[in-house]
């Protein structure tokens, strides 16, 4: 196997008294599409955290691409490649959806280009990505403006444009309906085909399972299964884990 | 318009209301214009950090004292060099002429910032508020206990009759100075809201966090706002001492700067430049007015009257006014603000 993407190894992190994350070990290779589940609670925005910089690890490192990311801060890991939405959307209130989708290019992409975007590329390539997410009739809109589900479009629009090689997805898809989660999933595929490699973290099953090549469960902050989705899920310690003896 | 228009515009335009107002040959007008302008700038400043990031400031009177007090500084040097340095060394030193002074003084006060804003980098909302508060309260200190600027006492800068070079009235040359300052601090805040420092601000104002899952360096533009903000205001300050000719801690300290410095751009509308510049024209002409007709006591309760009405009334000042009653027809025709990126 071809260096992982990013690797996680034996990272931990406690809040207070509390420990999230115990030695987490994980990876990712290029291309791969990763389905991360696991209870409430079992720490897997805490590692989402840890992974994108917003939260740093007490043990344990991080890799990226071949790069320590340990110290690193979070602006700095998604220059390099890494780019994640939040569970709970997050877009900038005082600007337009349009404007949200600029800020990744103005600061991220911009890095990795020579010349900056003219006005017109610039209209162009965020028009493009609201298209993907089917925003664009709201694109001079205020977020206030949003419903819910229109504010997680943007959440993951927003990441994507930061062009990343690794798009972390935590719960883009709460609360969203069948057809719009089927969306969703076809959007993320429709990614991953053009070689991004993207984590899901999600509690909707179907999605999950249509969406992963390989699915991993986290479970009181300890990994308990990795690997095929098909088998993990019919794994005794899973289903005990969601299901309850 | 582009940068540099706006800036040659905005200068013709202060160029002829400076002749208007010699025209009209009433120095009062420019003894009170000079204050209006100082807070100008002092405002367009607070709102680089404070409208734009969303940092509020209360220690902008420690700003505008360390200008100040640099000036004081420098007019103390010939003097200071003639006791301990050879004669050759002291004919040397003298006291720079006024652009030097404000130079001098934003550089000083734009330090000041930037230790700010080092220092409470992980501080948001009411914490950062205190800690330039609490700021304030150590720069007054250790100006207060510091005997080579007059220490309580204060410190006399004389100011001469005339100005060199152009040979006119000294408080017009003051005038003239802050005019143009307030061109450049006006020139500057519009810069930067249409550039790509401005999103960066707009970010870290909305969502700190998802700024930096975007990209943003939010600690290094933080450290931008407060060195640049820091800098505006001490750049008001540094002529201050020869507008006023006697400096004391409790003057250039005074808390009717940085109530003053808060008030402008939340009266006028901290979105954009035009807020600051509305506001403090707005409360500097009714405070002078309220000095000159009642007391000067009165120009502070005018200010916070005004403040809680707007804090209540129009919480977006008097933009948000504007745009509520003319700018809502269509919410579809045209985005929140749609400026020309500049990406440099």
């Amino acid at each position: 196997m071809s260096t992982p993407l990013l690797k996680v190894e034996n990272v931990g992190k406690r809040f207070g008294g509390f420990v999230a994350l115990d030695g987490i070990n994980l990876e990712i290779a290029k291309g791969e599409r990763l389905g991360l589940i696991g209870p409430n609670g079992s720490g897997k925005s805490t590692l989402v955290n840890c992974m994108s910089g917003t939260l740093h690890n007490e043990t344990g490192t991080v890799t990226f691409d071949g790069k320590p990311m340990n110290g690193l801060l979070a602006h700095q890991r998604t220059h390099l490649g890494l780019a994640r939405s939040f569970q709970l959307p997050r877009p900038f209130h005082s600007l337009t959806v349009a404007e949200n989708i600029r800020v990744p290019l103005l600061y991220t992409v911009r890095l990795r280009r020579d010349v900056p975007h003219t006005r017109q590329e610039m209209d162009h390539r965020c028009h493009e990505v609201l298209a993907l997410v089917g925003l664009e009739h709201k694109a001079g809109r205020p977020p206030r403006d949003l419903t819910q589900v229109e504010m997680r479009k943007l959440e993951l629009a927003r990441a994507m444009a930061a062009e990343p090689k690794l798009l972390i997805a935590d719960e883009a898809m709460a609360g969203l309906s069948e057809s719009e989660v089927k969306d969703i999933v076809a959007l993320l595929i429709a990614l991953n085909e053009r070689g991004i490699t993207i984590i899901l973290i999600e509690h909707i099953m179907t999605a999950v399972m249509s969406f992963s090549q390989r699915l991993a469960v986290l479970v009181g902050g300890r990994k308990i299964a990795d690997g095929d989705p098909q088998d993990v899920i019919r794994d005794p310690e899973v289903e005990r884990a969601y299901l309850g003896q | 318009m582009r940068t540099w228009q706006f800036f040659l515009v905005s200068l013709a335009i202060a160029i002829a209301g400076f002749l208007g107002a010699r025209y009209l040959q009433n120095d009062y007008l420019f003894f009170a214009g000079y204050v209006v302008l100082q807070f100008i700038v002092l405002a367009t400043a607070w709102n680089i950090l404070g409208g734009y990031c969303g940092y509020v400031n209360f220690g902008s009177a420690a700003f505008f004292a360390m200008g100040a007090y640099s000036t004081v500084v420098m007019t103390k040097l010939p003097a200071f060099a003639n006791r301990h340095f050879p004669e050759e060394i002291a004919a040397l030193v003298g006291v720079p002429p006024i652009p030097v002074l404000i130079v001098l003084g934003g550089i000083v006060a734009g330090l000041v910032g930037l230790g700010t804003g080092y220092l409470t980098l992980r501080l948001r909302g009411v914490f950062f508020a205190i800690a330039t508060l609490a700021l304030a309260v150590v720069l007054q200190t250790l100006v207060v206990n510091w005997d080579f600027v007059g220490g309580s006492r204060g410190a006399y800068v004389i100011r001469p009759a005339t100005a060199p070079l152009l040979g006119i009235n000294y408080i017009e040359y003051l005038f003239l100075v802050m005019l143009i300052l307030v061109v450049v601090a006006l020139t500057v805040a519009r810069a930067i809201e249409r550039s790509r420092l401005g999103y960066g601000f707009a970010t870290i104002r909305d969502d700190e966090l998802a700024a930096e899952a975007s990209g943003v360096p939010t600690l290094r533009l933080k450290l931008v706002a407060t060195t640049l903000s820091g800098a505006f205001m001490g750049m008001a300050g540094a002529p201050f001492p020869y507008y006023i000719g006697f400096l004391e801690p409790s003057s250039a300290f005074g808390l009717s700067y940085a109530v003053n410095a808060i008030a402008m751009p939340m009266i006028g509308g901290t979105t954009s430049w035009v807020g600051p510049l509305l506001g403090a024209v707005l409360l500097g002409t009714l405070q002078q007015l309220a000095t000159v007709t009642i007391s000067s006591a009165v120009s502070l309760l005018i200010v916070g009257l005004l403040l809680v009405f707007f804090v209540i009334i129009a919480p977006n000042g008097v933009i948000g006014l504007w745009q509520q009653f003319f700018g809502r027809k269509a919410p579809d025709a045209k985005p929140a603000h749609d400026p020309a990126v500049k990406t440099s």
